[in-house]
């Protein structure tokens, strides 16, 4: 393992609660690590396994889907879609050989600023301690 | 006893239960037994299991089933009572009815279905 | 490439402080495309707006990106300034430095690090970004609701009384549903019929209101502001015009032994007949099942006697389309059967009654003229039981409803307090599993059918009920005592559990609304949009939506009124342009994404492509309804083909955003 090995973490949130609840984080001035950099997309359910694929294809270390607890989906059913398209995606990622902890879903509400900090935290430190992706990256990608 | 070990076998799940007593009013050995069908889900899920097995009542408990039928939350008292008395018998390991005795303890007014389900009972 | 501007804003201190913002304006102007970067002490400020509007004027600007603060807060603010230097408002990106970075981070070096990677992403993104135009569609100012209870009412006549026309659709001859059938209320013990039957009287004079009794919806079609409903007006089989409601003909009518249905069968009426004497319209109906004119050809005796000439064996239902801009479902409830249910031997004895059916044996204007008689033999009862929770609360038996009704704990206090202030010399018993009375007064008045009325709460189920010379055998369990009751009773009233109107599924299909498990309507959010459906320009009012009593269902018809007034007002909707956006020459017209669309957006239709050779190929494609579509992106995730994208969130910007981070 590297030593100090700073992991890339891509987070997918949905705007209406994920999003909203990495806001209240930083309202609250609770400290995640700086790894994280958060892409909003409306609704869980936007989140294609392809970007989650490319992510990793770049040089992402961990890659985490957050949403609105299963019921509360702004579009009513959004988030069920996506836990089934992680579910399958799972599946191929564990074919591929990818750690099963390098990829995850959480729901996490607008009021749970404090969940979305610790989720990040304890993210961060599996992804540290899993070391580098290298199975799925692109070295072509890579910026030389 | 372990109470687990009797949800696990019956696969019931006792807290489903909602005590609405609908068991214990359909029951009709209600008053030959000191607890009572309801009770038998509550003393199963509060652990009370060897009280339950050392009670007369749980031999009264004539299997017609009518408690789970009735039962809005499916949760099958009349389960959960075969399942502590198969623990005494298994404890025991005798039989506690030999198909000879039964002529003398019959009562004219039993019912058919009494006599079958003591055999399925008590016998072995 | 394109031409972007970069703003970094200094939020004060609250960015300024743990990022250097001179050096994350410098790097991203070294960026690919980026002719303008600078940074201000407050860009929402008006001299940070304006710095905006002068740069995207200068620079000629194609795209602009702000960092500062969460787009949650800001980004409608610095799209209004971008449109008003006649920059597209949706080339505007927000990378958001402030909560998801100055905030939560104390060094300064990774905080700086990290802006400009959160800027990299966003300009990777601006630069995919398509100008988008809000599209809008004109309003219908015209309501539809349906259902005619005491919901649809109140629902009606709040939205007439803001100045907007609005059609009640009524299944049954009258309006005026299941509260016109129920005696007195709960917690007053006020009338029903003295509080309902003006407000029904009122619908029918309000000019804005048109009453369509014993209509049908057939077929809804369109979207929010724009629905257009075919409606089938049933034959009455009289001229609804010429009728003066005399009720001549129902006194003449042969036919005597038609069940009741408004009395729920407990004594008979004629064929032709006016369900109530307060009933809105007044207007006689033929019930073509027990017609013998209608059935066999002979009789006629109706026509004979009515005077003004209204009746027409000859009608047919007529269909009829009519323009919306709102609807209100207020289909409302109905008991559960009970033919599941044997231990109570309803179906055995007539004197095992339903609670509704217990209503209309107290009301003055039912069967027994207000007079509490057996059914069965027309005495006087002595000891009534009470049982609740029939059908309600159960869990996987494939009886009943997993839900609590909701209203049967304080409808059987009323029936019980009813019976031992009319009737002292009863003895009542209520049979419960819990007694539920959250609501403004409902604990006090429970507690006054113990206290004062003297009725027997026994906590347990009652088991079976036997009829047996003449008398009920109610067998129960009393758990406080521990004791099994045997009680020789007159009647057993059970407290039904409620399920939504039959109708309602089929009317769910039709409006594109979502139900669960239970066929109740859902609503769009649980706790913040109670009364809105999902789908857009559809609103509930309601039992329809989950079991509630009459107070609970006027206010909540109310607040469905306030929301279509809401809608009716506006000229035109604006349309969120972030819709899903099919690329017609990929789509092979599979219809996955029509299935997952929560909102019914998602049609199809038949077009013509150019094919090889001067052929033209015809193909089912996908079409996306931008007023109706909310944004979600289910379908684009779904379709195998790749045909569908969400703009402002499309694959391509998705994907530049991860390739700027994962650099």
């Amino acid at each position: 393992m590297q030593v100090n090995f700073t992991p890339t973490i891509v987070a997918f949130c949905c705007n209406w609660c994920s999003y909203a609840g990495a806001d209240l984080s930083g309202t609250n001035r609770l400290q995640y690590p700086a790894n994280v950099k958060i892409i909003r997309i409306p609704c869980s359910c936007r989140l294609n396994p392809m970007f989650i694929l490319r992510a990793f294809q770049r040089g992402a270390d961990g890659v985490i889907l957050c949403g609105c607890h299963p019921g509360d989906c702004h579009y009513t059913t959004g988030n069920y879609y996506a836990r089934r398209r992680m579910t399958l995606l799972f599946s191929l990622l564990d074919y591929l050989g990818i750690e099963r902890e390098r990829t995850r879903v959480e729901w996490i509400s607008a009021a749970e600023g404090a969940k979305f900090a610790a989720t990040m935290a304890e993210f961060t430190e599996t992804i540290r301690a899993l070391g580098e992706n290298r199975r799925l990256e692109d070295l072509r990608c890579k910026q030389m | 006893m372990d109470n687990r070990e009797i949800t696990r076998i019956t696969g019931v799940n006792p807290r489903k239960c909602m005590r609405c007593g609908k068991c214990s009013a359909v029951c009709p050995a209600y008053d030959e037994m000191e607890y009572h069908p309801h009770q038998f889900v509550a003393m199963i899920e509060g652990g009370a299991v060897e009280e339950l097995a050392n009670s007369r009542g749980i031999w009264r408990c004539l299997s017609c089933m009518a408690c789970m039928e009735r039962c809005p939350r499916q949760v099958e008292p009349a389960r959960l009572v075969e399942a502590v008395r198969l623990k005494v018998i298994r404890q025991a390991g005798k039989n506690h009815l030999l198909p000879d005795q039964i002529p003398g303890l019959l009562d004219p007014d039993m019912p058919q279905q009494a006599l079958v389900s003591a055999l399925r009972k008590y016998g072995k | 490439m394109g031409r972007i501007g970069v703003f970094v804003c200094w939020c004060g201190s609250n960015i300024a402080a743990t990022v250097d913002v001179k050096a994350v304006a410098e790097t991203l102007g070294r960026e690919p495309g980026v002719v303008y970067a600078a940074d201000y002490q407050y860009m929402c400020s008006e001299a940070g707006q304006n710095l905006l509007v002068q740069a995207i004027g200068q620079y000629k600007l194609t795209g602009v990106v702000i960092c500062s603060c969460s787009p949650r807060m800001h980004e409608a603010t610095f799209r209004k300034a971008a449109a008003r230097a006649g920059l597209n408002p949706y080339l505007v990106e927000i990378a958001n430095i402030r909560e998801q970075c100055s905030w939560i981070h104390k060094d300064r070096q990774v905080a700086t690090e990290k802006a400009i990677i959160l800027g990299r992403a966003a300009i990777a993104k601006v630069q995919l970004n398509a100008p988008l135009t809000a599209g809008q569609s004109p309003v219908t100012k015209r309501a539809l609701v349906i259902g005619g209870g005491i919901a649809g009412i109140q629902t009606a006549l709040d939205i007439a009384e803001a100045g907007f026309p609005v059609d009640i659709v009524e299944k049954e001859p009258t309006i005026g549903g299941k509260m016109a059938q129920i005696d007195k209320t709960f917690p007053t013990l006020d009338c029903a019929a003295c509080i309902l039957t003006p407000k029904m009287v009122d619908a029918a004079q309000n000019e804005n209101i048109d009453i369509l009794a014993y209509a049908q919806v057939e077929k809804v079609e369109g979207f929010v502001g724009n629905f257009t409903v075919t409606i089938r007006h049933k034959a009455r089989y009289v001229d609804p015009a010429k009728c003066t409601g005399c009720g001549l003909c129902t006194e003449k009518c042969p036919q005597k032994r038609v069940p009741n249905a408004f009395n729920l069968g407990l004594d008979n009426r004629r064929a032709i007949y006016i369900p109530f004497a307060q009933a809105v319209p007044k207007i006689a109906t033929i019930d073509p099942a027990y017609c013998t004119k209608l059935n066999t050809g002979k009789c006629g005796v109706c026509a004979k006697v009515c005077t003004a000439g209204a009746i027409d064996y000859q009608q047919t239902d007529r269909l009829e389309q009519r323009q919306y801009g709102a609807i209100v479902a207020a289909t409302g409830f109905q008991p559960i059967s009970l033919e599941k249910f044997g231990e109570y031997a309803y179906q055995q004895s007539p004197d095992v009654v339903t609670s509704l059916e217990f209503e209309r044996l107290m009301n003055a204007a039912g069967p027994t003229g207000g007079t509490l008689l057996r059914p069965s033999d027309g005495k006087h009862p002595h000891t009534l039981v009470f049982v609740q929770c029939v059908g309600s609360r159960c869990q996987g038996d494939g009886r009943g409803k997993t839900y609590c009704s909701k209203i049967c704990c304080m409808y059987t206090a009323k029936h019980a307090m009813l019976c031992r202030e009319k009737y002292p010399d009863t003895e009542v018993y209520v049979f419960y599993i819990d007694v539920r009375t959250p609501g403004k007064n409902f604990d006090e008045f429970y507690r006054r059918a113990v206290e004062e009325y003297g009725v027997h709460y026994i906590k347990g189920q009652v088991g079976k009920v036997v009829p047996q010379n003449g008398v009920l055998k109610v067998q129960a369990s009393d758990l406080l005592e521990n004791r099994q009751l045997h009680i020789d009773a007159d009647m057993v009233i059970l407290a039904t559990a409620m399920e939504p109107d039959p109708t309602a599924r089929a009317l769910a299909t039709q409006l594109t609304a979502s139900m669960d498990t239970n066929d109740f309507f859902t609503e769009a959010h649980p706790k913040l949009r109670p009364v809105e459906s999902p789908t857009a320009g559809v609103f509930l009012s309601g039992a329809c939506q989950g079991p509630k009593d009459i107070p609970d269902t006027v206010a909540q018809a109310g607040a469905a009124a306030a929301k279509v007034i809401g809608l009716l007002v506006k000229d035109h909707l604006t349309c969120n342009p972030c819709v899903a956006k099919p690329d017609e020459l990929m789509c092979n017209g599979c219809s996955a994404c029509a299935q997952v669309c929560p909102y019914g957006a998602i049609t199809y239709v038949d077009k013509d492509f150019r094919g090889p050779n001067r052929t033209t190929l015809r193909r089912r494609v996908a079409q996306v309804n931008p007023a109706v579509c909310q944004g979600c992106g289910a379908c684009t995730v779904t379709c195998p083909s790749g045909a569908m994208d969400l703009l402002g969130f499309s694959n391509r910007q998705i994907l530049a955003e991860v390739d700027a981070i994962c650099k």
